[in-house]
């Protein structure tokens, strides 16, 4: 039995327990979460994506650092890291090598560093990710940094988990049009020209500087986001359409030595407060809110649909499918309404 | 779709300060070649970080590597460091050059299975599959 006061209080064995229990969807583990959710809502959550390799992680073990031993003026807080790493799809294993680069923070006891494994879920996060982020939320974590896979097309899922996503690029990734995606723009919040020590970075901000000035930010991701669920959102009001917007900022970075990683933190600070003071936050929290319930609507409609049509129906309709005997609209068509 | 289960988990650590982790990588790579989450953590770890590392990823198994000779200093170091975590039940092993005169005293410690350089990573996964059902 996980003791929801436990988690209140940070007991740091039982959120790891926790933590597993939810990975591998056990009852316990929603029981649990079910009670901790009204504890949620405070915790500033951002999202750093990027390709493999563009030094995501050795970044965010910056970002923590930074947090905790700030070289301004602001007071240290707690962070929690979860880093998302891929699962082998040939054998459902998976290395999860973030935390060879997130050694700066070791023995702090205000940092609490997780890995998990994607475990077939695409769109750069697993489906539990969000669960153990509401774990570290009511847990009193102040800052959550989650990691996203990186290998996907447009890591959309972080836009749906974080208040504020970094997209990271790097020199000698292969910077051209190609690469760096149509897609990205639309859910950085701060974009990050990270390894600005090497060859070619000023090519790559440049690159970025350009494309971003083309960009309209009418387009950005959260505004018309509604259209990946079936369920309509919450409307818009006029007056929040009417707001002034937030305008991505182009930051350079050195992870590896920390060069730029105050002022990123800086500006991840007032895009929190922008968020704030825009009622953004709120509209925000609203929606990631709804499409976490839409998402798993949808995970239990089908598992209840599969639960109530017997599989000889199913294989019957299959079967006739392989043998184009009927499209696979009609298909859908038999296993929702019969086969009459 | 793959469904979400119990997966064992595995923290690979490099204690001690030999600079050679590619046996560690072997092992790590054959470890989720049979379906296990392997946490890699790099070299140069301290008991301590191992211990930290343990208890955040919640892991099942903790596997070793020293081949520095220096097992017989580490190892009760680590092991006790693991235990003052609160963490119940994960299993040790141990991969490295272990004198056969050393193993009995591991052995006791806690440490649940020794490996020399060449074992199959069949047998450690196999092992492993065993020590954490
Ligand atoms: N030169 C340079 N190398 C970096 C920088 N940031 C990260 N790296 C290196 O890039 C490699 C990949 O970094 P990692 O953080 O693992 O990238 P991730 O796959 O995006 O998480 C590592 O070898 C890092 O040391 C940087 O700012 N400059
Ligand atoms: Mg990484």
């Amino acid at each position: 039995m996980t003791s929801v006061a436990e988690i209140l209080k940070g007991d740091r064995l039982a959120i790891s327990r926790l933590l597993t229990e939810i990975e591998n969807g056990t009852s316990e583990g929603k029981r649990t979460l079910n009670e901790l959710f009204p504890h949620t809502g405070k915790a500033h959550i951002v999202g750093i994506t990027g390709a493999p390799g563009t030094g995501k992680s050795t970044l965010v073990n910056r970002l923590a650092y930074e947090y905790r031993h700030p070289s301004r003026d602001r007071p240290p807080l707690s962070v929690a890291v979860v880093a998302v790493d891929p699962t082998s799809p040939f054998s459902g294993g998976a290395v999860l090598g973030d935390r060879i680069r997130m050694r700066d923070v070791a023995g702090d006891p205000g940092v609490f560093i997780r890995s998990m494994a994607s475990r077939g879920s695409l769109g750069g996060l697993a489906q539990t990710t969000a669960g153990l982020v509401q774990v570290f939320d009511a847990a009193g974590f102040e800052v959550i940094l989650v990691e996203t896979v990186g290998a996907g097309q447009a890591e959309v899922d972080i836009v749906d988990l974080a208040h504020t996503t970094l997209v990271l690029e790097a020199p000698g990734m292969g910077d051209d049009v190609q690469t760096i995606k149509a897609g990205i723009l639309e859910i950085a919040d701060i974009l990050v020209v990270n390894k600005f020590d090497r060859p070619g970075a000023k090519n790559t901000l440049r690159f970025l500087k350009n494309m971003l000035r083309q960009f309209d930010p009418e387009e950005r991701y959260e505004l018309h986001h509604g259209q990946r669920s079936p369920f309509p959102d919450l409307p818009i009001t006029e007056s929040e359409k009417n707001k002034p917007g937030w305008d991505p900022p182009i930051l350079t970075t050195i992870a590896t030595s920390g060069e730029g990683v105050s002022e990123l933190v800086e500006r991840i600070t007032n895009h929190r407060n922008f968020l704030l003071s825009s009622k953004r936050w709120s509209l925000k929290e609203e929606r990631r809110i709804k499409r976490e319930m839409d998402t798993m609507l949808q995970r239990e409609l089908l598992i209840k649909w599969r639960d109530s049509t017997s599989s000889t129906l199913y294989q019957r309709t299959l079967k006739k499918l392989v043998k184009r005997e009927i499209s696979p609209q009609r298909a859908v068509q038999f296993l929702l309404e019969g086969d009459q | 779709m793959e469904k979400s289960q119990k997966k064992i988990k595995v923290l690979i650590a490099k204690p001690g300060l030999d600079g050679h982790n590619r046996g560690a990588k072997v092992v790590a790579r054959a470890l989720r070649d049979a379906g296990m989450e392997v946490i890699y953590t790099g070299l140069r770890q301290t008991p301590e970080m191992i211990a930290e590392a343990a208890l955040q990823e919640d892991v099942d198994v903790i596997g070793l590597s020293i081949l520095s000779g220096a097992h017989m200093a580490l190892a009760p170091k680590i092991l006790e460091e693991i235990n003052n975590t609160g963490l119940e039940g994960v299993k040790i092993f141990l991969g490295g050059i272990i004198p056969e005169e050393d193993k009995p005293k591991l052995k006791e410690l806690g440490v649940h299975g020794i490996y020399g350089p060449g074992t199959s990573t069949k047998t450690i996964a196999s092992d492993i599959r065993k020590a954490s059902s």
